[in-house]
């Protein structure tokens, strides 16, 4: 009993479990205070999970696909945010990577050459390019001038949102909010997805997504780049004096967690939109990657499992407001996750409190 | 035209600020607090709910202006509570929990506008703050008390000799008989009461509602303040003109034939590529609070 | 009134998953300077924060002249009169002097801060104790052993009637240590009580009046300074009898292995930590470097390791030039190096004992596959292999975690990593500190080994026995220069002492 409660505290996947649990509790707590049914929410995730309609008995696969496409920029951004922070960074920045990342693909979309098969390509490639530079600077600058990439970031961020304003409203066909429409040979649909999940938004976009994950993988757990990435996070010093180059490490894994972020910009704006968009806010996926990531434990297979937790709250938002839900509460679950994720270290500070108590035991003090 | 600038430039400048001296003491202390934006959201969504409430219960107007401020100070000061626990009492990683709050914020500012006015933003209200003979807003003032009473607490009173000793080596502090924790508590708290008043300060000067757009990366600009203002109050004070004075600029370029040449938005992006910069450039000494960011624990040395 | 100034009876503390004090008593006379001896580890540190109310006792009794005291936290302590100047001192580097000695009983005007009048108080305070600092300057600006002084004058500005020095000589040079012993005394004679925590015995030969053993974390005795020779105090210290010296067969040194020629390293402000510094080393023989803390070592280190930036001079490594090669690069030419820190340097704690094995390795066969792609089964092999080989006790074999070993086995781990890469320099620092006994004998003997192997060994050490018994010669370093290289057998210790100081030149002649 006491072996096994030693091990939950210590298993990063059962307090991920727990913290979700947390979350939706407060949540249905809070539903409930306001006087609504909790219930309600949770037959709006039961549908965006499945596509069933508890209330009418009928089913729509349309709102799996929709999930899952969401899911795709929660589980890439998440995916930045991870891969920074296995190298010990904390990357705030997936928000700004994932802005420049559709920027750019909105650009190559309405300039590049329209031929089939490149088009979206040379988009996506440019996407994820931009992406890693973005990410790179940051790591450039923590490494070389060890400027805090919390701080960095966060200014990289909205740099990045004003920066976008200005490139997107010099675009063909520009007004204050959006574009002219994509050329066909930039996008990223998938007709058979389409017919399929009836005229869902899901995309190519899924594979790019996937691949994504196992390259996150395969890089971090099995490759040599990946073990010198692992022990400058874990302890920079030690790498450093062993021979590992981390400054290089660094920037390299800001640079890919970058890439990760602009590939999930790519993918928003060639596959959900279809026009350029001229923001006028963030859109959040990089901010609600950190805490993909944090639930997730940045690794790969975590992440995506949080991503696509992510991603069916966020499909379910309509479906609550259609249920008198505010969909809000979606985003007070989110945050509450990631409160929860912070306090873990209480669980640290608990067993270190019952490991003196067994202790004081066996010495016999009264 | 500078000069008939001052007050929209004060107006901008002076959530800015507060939230800034807020944060600076947060830090001061050894405490960073990256949920400003989210603690200025939560004020400001507090203030223009109490605010437009109370107008309609018909509350006398200075009278609601000043209640509903209040009221966005303490909900700010109670979000900033989750805070202080995860990075005090838990020794959290408090870049996890502000990023939290944040997080946080976004939801509960408009779940609670939907329970309230069933939109997604809180009713209008019919007047806000006026302004005084010289048009310049009572938020200006508040601010400018801030940075003093915050100057003079840090460097004239033992209280703050107390709360930098904190920041700097709370082994030194605990060592003769300072309460780390309390002081810690008391600079977390501060920063959420300032950041909340500041985000009150914002809707009752600049617009007539709270949406999820109202605070728009204030609360950073107010954090960029902080470290390009290297940690003490009169550089923060000028990092957050400089930074205020860009965002106002941003807003008055439409009018302004002289500066259309450039888009708005170049204005916008200066505080933050300015920030960055500075960063580069004042790389090689650090002038934050050696302790800052950092979980104490009690008799570690 | 009662005999003894300071009683603590059958104190009990323990941490998570440590008892650092098991039924431990102490009693100090009044007036009298009373050492507290022990290994690292003993618990004497934990018994002094328990007496200044930094740590609260799991059990057990505290009696100030006789009457029971609750010491709940430091501020009690300080109101009893109890002052402590702590090894890592609790100063505020960016406060002067003054407001460092008066932070928590500052002086106020009305309510606001009087710093004239602290300021003032400070410059009687050391006119009258003979501490001489400045009182306006900064922290960050004075030296280590005037920062002593305003730990020292923290507690006497708190009317302090015991004061305990945790380790006050570690980081001072020799004339420090000897200004630092007439100020124990001056202050034994103003009437003040002092608790001496320290594991150097001639320290307390030279100004103890009783001195109370620790060994892990329990009792062992009290006794009168002048009736024990240092080697019983050793013995009851170590819990046997200790050989000072070890076993190390002659050996012949070959050719030079590493050479260093009129280096220089500056510090990131530009102030020169190292000036024209000179030393070969031969394969076969082990260099040692003796100097106080702060001469230059650290910088020494990171210098031929490449951890830090050389300003000029070479470094060449079996007749090549190693000065501009990274990190990596050096290891590669066979540069082996043990730090001094070795959770922070030496192992990466979240690792396996296997990747930790492999840290330097990793990236070349037979740990490299195709595409980048590692061999972790071949970690574990080669980890299991150097487990068996180096003795190191953990509780899963090669996939434990590095963090979970205790200090010894850490160190063992580093070890056999370093020499498994059979280096043809190894760079060693401060090998033993911190371990318990039977580890220390172990690592040493291990590093006798490799010299018989013919490797060139260059220690770092700020314990001189150490270096007196491990090496063949010495080199004394101060202000960042070598002063005198010295065969082992041609020097002795006072030698070396009043050549850390830098007096050299009559030494050397």
């Amino acid at each position: 009993m006491k072996l096994s409660r030693e091990r939950l505290i210590q298993s990063d996947g059962a307090v991920s479990v727990l913290v979700v649990f947390l979350g939706f509790l407060v949540g249905t707590i809070l539903i409930a205070l306001v006087g609504k049914n909790p219930l309600n929410m949770y037959k709006a995730i039961l549908q965006a999970l499945s596509g069933y309609n508890i209330d009418n008995g009928k089913m729509n696969i349309r709102y799996i696909a929709e999930t899952i496409n969401y899911s795709v920029p929660f589980i890439l951004c998440g995916l930045s945010m991870g891969f920074a922070n296995r190298v010990g960074l904390f990357n705030i920045g997936g928000e700004g990577q994932y802005i420049m990342g559709m920027t750019i693909a909105q650009m190559v979309a309405l300039l590049g050459p329209q031929v089939q098969g490149l088009h979206w390509v040379l988009a996506i490639l440019c996407a994820i390019i931009i992406g890693s530079l973005w990410g790179g600077l940051v790591g450039v600058l923590k490494a070389k001038y060890e400027v805090s990439e919390v701080v960095s970031t966060i200014m990289l961020n909205y740099i990045a949102l004003y920066l976008s304003r200005i490139i997107t409203l010099q675009m063909p066909g520009a007004t204050t909010y959006k574009t002219a429409n994509f050329p066909e040979t930039a996008l990223i649909t998938n007709d058979f997805f389409t017919k399929i999940t009836n005229y869902s938004l899901l995309n190519n976009g899924i594979f790019m997504m996937i691949i994504a994950v196992i390259v996150f993988w395969f890089i971090m757990e099995k490759t040599s780049l990946g073990f010198g990435m692992r022990a400058t996070g874990f302890n920079k010093e030690a790498a450093r004096a062993s021979g590992i180059p981390v400054v290089k490490s660094i920037a390299l894994s800001m640079a890919i967690a970058g890439a990760f972020a602009g590939l999930a910009g790519g993918i928003v704006a060639l596959g959900s939109f279809k026009y350029g968009r001229v923001l006028s806010g963030m859109d959040n996926y990089g901010f609600d990657g950190i805490a993909v990531a944090l639930v997730g434990n940045s690794t790969a297979l975590g992440t995506a499992l949080a991503g696509l937790l992510f991603g069916m709250l966020k499909n379910a938002q309509a479906l609550m407001q259609s249920k008198q839900i505010p969909k809000e509460i979606t985003f007070i679950i989110q945050g509450m996750i990631v409160i929860f994720i912070a306090l873990r270290s209480a669980l640290i500070l608990y067993q270190q409190y019952l490991d003196k108590k067994k202790l004081q035991k066996e010495v016999g003090v009264k | 035209m500078i000069l008939g600038m001052l007050p929209s430039v004060l107006m901008i400048v002076a959530p800015i600020l507060i939230t800034a001296i807020g944060g600076m003491i947060c830090e001061k202390s050894g405490v960073v607090n990256i949920a400003l934006e989210g603690l200025m959201a939560i004020g400001a969504c507090t203030t223009a709910a109490a605010h437009v409430l109370m107008e309609m219960a018909g509350v006398p107007h200075t009278l609601s202006l000043f209640l509903a401020l209040f009221m966005g100070l303490v909900v700010g000061g109670l979000f900033s509570i989750i805070h202080a626990v995860a990075a005090i009492n838990f020794n959290a990683d408090q870049t996890i929990s502000g990023t939290g709050i944040n997080l946080l914020s976004t939801g509960v500012t408009i779940f609670a506008s939907q329970i309230l006015f069933n939109a997604d933003r809180t009713k209008e209200f019919m007047m806000g703050m006026q302004t005084d003979a010289l048009g310049i807003y009572p938020t200006a003032y508040i601010a400018v008390a801030v940075v003093i009473l915050s100057w003079f607490l840090l460097y004239k009173l033992p209280f703050g000799m107390h709360l930098r000793a904190c920041g700097e080596h709370p082994g030194a502090a605990e060592s003769v008989g300072i309460n780390v924790k309390k002081m810690r508590y008391f600079a977390v708290l501060s920063s959420g009461v300032l950041a909340g008043l500041a985000g009150g300060c914002v809707v009752l000067t600049q617009t007539i509602q709270y949406t999820s757009n109202t605070i728009n990366g204030r609360g950073f600009i107010a954090l960029a303040a902080v470290s390009f203002g290297r940690w003490n109050p009169l550089g923060v004070t000028g990092a957050a003109f400089l930074f205020g004075t860009a965002q106002a600029f941003a807003i008055i370029a439409n009018n302004v034939p002289a500066l259309k040449v450039l888009p708005s938005e170049v204005f916008n992006i200066l505080p933050y590529v300015v920030t960055l910069v500075a960063l580069v450039l004042f790389s090689g000494k650090n002038y934050a609070p050696s302790a800052a960011g950092q979980p104490y624990e009690k008799g570690a040395s | 009134m009662s005999e003894y100034a300071i009683e603590m009876k059958n104190i009990t503390k323990t941490f998570p998953g440590v008892v650092a004090n098991d039924k431990v008593t102490l009693q100090v006379r009044k007036q009298e300077i009373h050492a507290l001896l022990g290994e690292n580890g003993a618990g004497k540190s934990t018994l002094m924060s328990i007496l200044f109310g930094s740590y609260i006792a799991d059990s057990g009794e505290i009696l100030l002249d006789g009457e029971p005291v609750e010491i709940k936290n430091p501020n009690v302590a300080t109101s009893l009169g109890i002052g402590m100047v702590h090894q890592h001192f609790k100063l505020v580097q960016n406060f002067t002097v003054t407001e460092n000695i008066v932070l928590g009983m500052e002086p106020v005007k009305g309510r606001v801060l009087d710093l004239k009048s602290a300021s003032k108080r400070v410059a009687e305070l050391s006119k009258q104790y003979g501490l001489q600092v400045d009182p306006d300057a900064l922290i960050e600006d004075i030296s280590v052993g005037q920062q002593q002084r305003v730990e020292i004058l923290k507690t006497l500005y708190r009317n302090a009637n015991i004061i305990i020095f945790d380790e006050p000589t570690a980081v001072l040079t020799p004339q420090e240590i000897d200004e630092l012993m007439e100020i124990l005394k001056a202050l034994r004679a103003e009437g003040k009580t002092i608790v001496l925590i320290t594991h150097k015995l001639r320290e307390i030969k030279e100004v103890s009046d009783r001195c109370t053993v620790l060994r892990r974390g329990t009792y062992i005795g009290t006794v009168n300074v002048s009736d024990v020779s240092e080697q019983e105090l050793a013995e009851m210290m170590v819990g046997r009898a200790v050989k000072f010296e070890i076993e190390k067969p002659e050996k012949l040194p070959g050719e030079v292995m590493l050479s260093l020629q009129h280096l220089e390293v500056k510090d990131e402000n530009g102030a020169v930590k190292i000036k024209d510094l000179n030393l070969d080393i031969h394969d076969g023989e082990i260099v040692g470097v003796a100097g106080v803390d702060g001469n230059g070592q650290s910088e020494l280190l990171g210098a031929i390791t490449g951890l830090l930036p050389l300003s000029g001079g070479s470094i060449i490594l079996d007749g090549e030039h190693i000065e501009q090669l990274s990190i990596r690069e050096r290891i590669e030419k066979g540069l082996g190096y043990i730090p001094e820190d070795r959770r922070k340097y030496g192992v990466v704690g979240e690792f396996s004992i296997a990747e930790n094995s492999a840290i330097k390795s990793y990236y070349k066969s037979p740990f490299r596959k195709k595409f980048g792609i590692l061999d972790f089964e071949a970690m574990k092999k080669e980890a299991e292999h150097l487990i068996d080989q180096f003795d190191i006790r953990s509780a899963e074999g090669p996939v434990t975690k590095a963090g979970s070993l205790s200090g010894g086995n850490q160190q063992k781990v580093i070890v056999a990593r370093e020499i498994s890469l059979s280096p043809k320099v190894l760079v060693v620092a401060q090998p033993t500190r911190g371990l318990d006994v039977g580890a220390i004998e172990y690592i040493r003997k291990r590093i006798i080994d490799e010299r018989m192997k013919g490797r060139a060994i260059l220690l770092v050490s700020l314990e001189l026995d150490e270096i007196m018994n491990l090496c063949d010669r010495i080199a004394t370093i101060s202000k960042g220069s070598i002063v005198a290289v010295n065969k082992q057998h041609e020097v002795t210790e006072r030698e070396i002492g009043m050549m850390m100081a830098g007096s050299h030149k009559e030494a050397q002649a």
